[in-house]
């Protein structure tokens, strides 16, 4: 469904990817693990071209979207993006967070879309928060907001850039169990992660990526257990619990 | 002194209203005018081309490099040369005054939309909404708080530099302040009944922009 080929992004000097070729198929749950400055959030933003590669390619659904005059909108509506600081909008109300796309994008009437995202924020324990601002929701429910907001257009895949890595502890695992549900529905999913016990009980496939390449991937059991590469197995002993 | 103020307005009282009324029209006309011209500005300064953003900072600099005096003078002695229709003096005024202003008000809405968190627009474009939609929907919303206080400063100095172009004698209060002075060789007393009524002017309009403010952050 996403399908990359020799995807490199420079920031001036500095190669933080190194033609990545990967693909993410229909339905499938990809965790991507690694160190920090490691490449991976910025491999995740270049799916939906929220950065643009310097090179290669990205198809999705079988469209190049690099190519010039693409209208990448369209698609960016079709992948879901959840960012680690949450991004709700501060100056509207959680039902106008989740209603203000659809709305403008779709010209579904405002009263099915307020309909639907009725239907999403009861999902996830929000219905009774919808006329409230962002501003007075706990981290937790302001991710889970963030996280409806993407669902209400509907899209073919879900990124997550970190969802859990700005949030209390205690409210790690209401934001986990969404993601879990919509996995289990077979929503496809991208998700960038420290959460190595989530990654390993939810992923199809795990990546460690490190310096700008995928060094290792695999399912989660055999990658958890038994991984090839020293890099991995060096990363894999800093962060797991002994 | 008192019993000289009251003399002065008994006498001259419908002067200095006549005064105020221009006053109030040459920063009335500035201030509506910069506000669109501010906003084309920005937008060039913040344009995708390197060529239109030198452009619209040149002009920036420059506008804000020169004395305002200085660009009074160039508007009402040298514009009537290279233009080909005949502007009035008040005319003149007013569109010098009104590009000087738009300078500052282009800074004001670009610092006000850089202040808002670029998550903001990378959220909504991720959504699929077009540069301009997530603009319009999500980002200037939210860069107006960090424009207002700003922009009701830039107008209580708007009102205050409508006073250098007395220096044409376009009849506003100060051009009636002068000319009192001159007519009557009295200085006190018409600089106070001046003073009192732009500071009459500008305090309520910083109050009632704060009082604004407070409405939208309420919001």
């Amino acid at each position: 469904m996403i399908r990359t080929l020799g995807l490199t992004k420079r920031f001036g000097e500095l190669t933080v990817l190194h033609g990545i070729s990967e693909e993410i198929r229909e339905g499938e749950v990809v965790s991507i693990i690694g160190p920090s400055g490691g490449g991976k959030s910025t491999f995740l933003r270049c799916l939906n071209l929220l950065e643009r590669p310097t090179a290669g390619q990205v198809f999705f659904e079988g469209v190049d979207l690099t190519q010039k005059g693409v209208d990448l909108n369209r698609y960016r509506a079709k992948m879901g993006m959840v960012f680690q600081h949450f991004n709700v909008f501060p100056h509207l109300s959680v039902l106008e967070n989740v209603t203000l796309a659809p709305t403008r994008l779709r010209k579904c009437d405002k009263a099915e879309a307020q309909r639907r995202a009725r239907a999403l924020l009861k999902r996830v324990g929000l219905l009774d928060k919808e006329q409230e601002r962002p501003n007075r929701l706990s981290g937790g429910q302001k991710q889970r907001l963030a996280i409806v907001r993407a669902l209400a257009m509907e899209p073919a895949v879900m990124l997550f850039d970190e969802p859990t890595s700005a949030l209390d502890p205690e409210m790690v695992s209401e934001v986990l169990a969404v993601i879990r549900d919509l996995a289990k529905e077979g929503m496809a999913t991208v998700l960038v992660t420290h959460e190595m016990g989530f990654a390993r009980e939810i992923s199809d496939r795990v990546l460690f990526m490190d310096a700008g390449v995928i060094v290792e991937q695999g399912p989660p059991g055999p990658f958890f257990d038994h991984p090839q590469q020293a890099r991995t197995r060096a990363f894999l002993e800093k962060v797991l619990p002994l | 002194m008192t019993a000289n103020i009251i003399r002065l307005l008994g006498a001259y009282g419908l002067k200095f209203l006549g005064g105020l009324r221009v006053t109030l029209m040459l920063s009335a006309l500035t201030i509506v005018a910069s506000l669109p011209l501010g906003g084309l500005i920005c937008m060039l300064r913040m344009s995708r081309l390197r060529a239109v953003r030198l452009l619209a900072s040149s002009y920036i600099e420059v506008v804000r490099g020169l004395p305002l005096l200085l660009q009074l003078y160039c508007f009402v002695f040298l514009l009537p040369r290279a233009l080909p229709l005949q502007l009035t003096r008040l005319q003149n005024v007013s569109l010098s005054l009104a590009l000087f202003s738009a300078a500052y008000v282009a800074e004001l809405f670009r610092s006000g939309i850089q202040a808002v968190d670029s998550g903001q627009m990378e959220a909504a474009r991720s959504l699929g909404l077009s540069k301009a939609q997530a603009m319009m929907a999500v980002v200037l919303p939210q860069a107006v708080r960090n424009i207002l206080p700003g922009l009701g400063n830039q107008f209580v100095i708007i009102i205050k530099d409508t006073s250098l172009a007395s220096v044409f004698f376009v009849d506003d209060l100060m051009t009636v302040q002068k000319v009192l002075t001159g007519t009557l060789y009295t200085t006190m007393e018409p600089m106070i009944i001046a003073g009192v009524i732009y500071f009459a002017l500008t305090f309520s309009l910083s109050k009632l922009v704060s009082l604004y403010e407070k409405r939208v952050s309420l919001a």
